[in-house]
């Protein structure tokens, strides 16, 4: 992939067609166990966005510096710092500006300190070496693909509840399959860019 | 649970507690290489090393860190051990680490490595917390490197690079193995790790049934209601 992307490109292809969970299996953790019901995915679909967003645009501006200096190979350990004081601060802001929104989206938040896909924005960020307006869209649009992703599995979960499955296959078995027919809808998207 | 012996502690993280059968945790980073079996092994290598090592660092300083603090604790400890490894990759295997790319930072966030640390290494002296790091990151390489020898073997009909079945060519007319496509990408993953799970929890089922068959002895077989609770609870 060139760095020189348009932002509209890039902004798609990270929603669809490199989905960041379907095609790099990222964030499958919380992915799997978060998405039982549609309510508490979408809470942190959203919550994903948001700081997704934040911190690829703030690691960014970190890693400018650790070039200045040349320190990138402190790159990794920084990266997870940044996120996980990004989530701290949100979760105090959220907490005081929105007792309500805080109630709903706030017992995501810890969640996503460790969600795989929020360090692999960023370092995906620093390979490829976009600049700041790309690695926000890139952000923003890995978030968006990752609700997307979310919200569907667990519409799709909740439908099948009370099919007869196998023993063997119930619960994270057959959940897997599921994904995998998503990853496959999802890369049918890859005819609607010419990148890639 | 015989978790404190090195022999069960083995046992128990290979097969009855193996981390991705029954916890399913951690596989983000590191399914994506799936397609290859020597990235795979790499990446299971240095996940058996980071995972082993930050257990064990955390046990050593478990009764200096203050719960409250913990969790960045565990996250530092962890990215210092990875970064070595980083830089250990890119000194002797520059090649392996460009095709890996993002994935061995990705191991930062692998829930496997924390996880350990949050449930034994905490609780645990050092060397047993270093024995369990290591043995669950095990179970995880059994299971990944499995995926990947299929993967590779089907999609390109090579194993570690090495050709090993005759790809069929309409020029020449040798060979007779076409590829499979879908192998190659990321859907197959997902399929393939189902159908192991949906293996070995059928094997676990018929060993639990088997077990409860033999504590009732003489006694006639429960329902099929009871009997198929055990393995279906973890």
């Amino acid at each position: 992939m060139t760095p020189q992307i348009d932002v509209i490109t890039l902004l798609f292809s990270s929603i669809f067609t490199s989905n960041i969970l379907l095609a790099n299996f990222l964030g499958m953790c919380s992915f799997i166990a978060i998405s039982k019901d549609i309510k508490s995915a979408n809470g942190l679909g959203i919550a994903v966005i948001v700081v997704l967003t934040l911190t690829n645009a703030l690691n960014w501006g970190v890693l400018q510096l650790l070039k200045m200096w040349g320190m990138e190979y402190l790159a990794f350990i920084v990266f997870i710092i940044v996120i996980a004081a990004v989530v701290q601060v949100l979760e105090m802001v959220i907490d005081r500006v929105s007792p309500a929104l805080y109630m709903s989206l706030g017992i995501f938040l810890p969640l996503i300190t460790v969600n795989c896909a929020i360090m692999g924005g960023a370092l995906f960020m620093q390979i490829r070496s976009y600049d700041f307006i790309q690695s926000t869209a890139f952000g923003f649009g890995s978030g968006v693909g990752w609700w997307l992703a979310i919200v569907a599995l667990s519409a799709i979960r909740g439908k099948i509840e009370k099919n007869p499955i196998p023993l063997g296959l119930q619960g994270p078995g057959i959940t897997l399959i599921i994904i995998g027919f998503m990853a496959m809808a999802f890369t049918g998207f890859s005819g609607m860019l010419p990148v890639q | 649970m015989s978790q404190t012996t090195f022999a069960g502690n083995l046992k128990d993280n290979l097969w009855t507690n193996n981390p991705v059968f029954v916890q399913i945790l951690g596989i983000c980073s590191t399914l994506a290489v799936t397609n290859s079996l020597i990235n795979t092994g790499i990446m299971t290598i240095a996940l058996v090393i980071v995972t082993g090592l930050s257990s064990w660092a955390i046990s050593l300083i478990r009764e200096l860190v203050p719960r409250k603090v913990r969790m960045i604790t565990q996250v530092v400890i962890i990215s210092f051990f990875v970064i070595l490894v980083d830089i250990f990759l890119n000194a002797y295997l520059p090649d392996i680490r460009k095709n890996l790319a993002a994935y061995v930072g990705l191991i930062i966030t692998n829930c496997i490595v924390m996880g350990r640390m949050e449930a034994f290494g905490q609780q645990n002296k050092p060397l047993i917390s270093l024995w369990d790091g290591m043995t669950s990151g095990l179970g995880y390489a059994a299971v990944l490197l499995t995926l990947a020898f299929f993967r590779e073997l089907l999609g390109f009909g090579t194993l570690f690079n090495i050709p090993i079945l005759p790809i069929y060519d309409a020029a020449t007319d040798t060979g007779w193995f076409i590829p499979w496509a879908i192998m190659v990408t990321p859907a197959s993953a997902f399929f393939m790790l189902a159908g192991l799970i949906w293996i070995v929890k059928s094997i676990m089922n018929r060993q639990s049934k088997a077990v409860i068959a033999a504590q009732a002895g003489a006694a006639p077989t429960g329902s099929p209601a009871t009997t198929t609770v055990p393995g279906g609870k973890k």
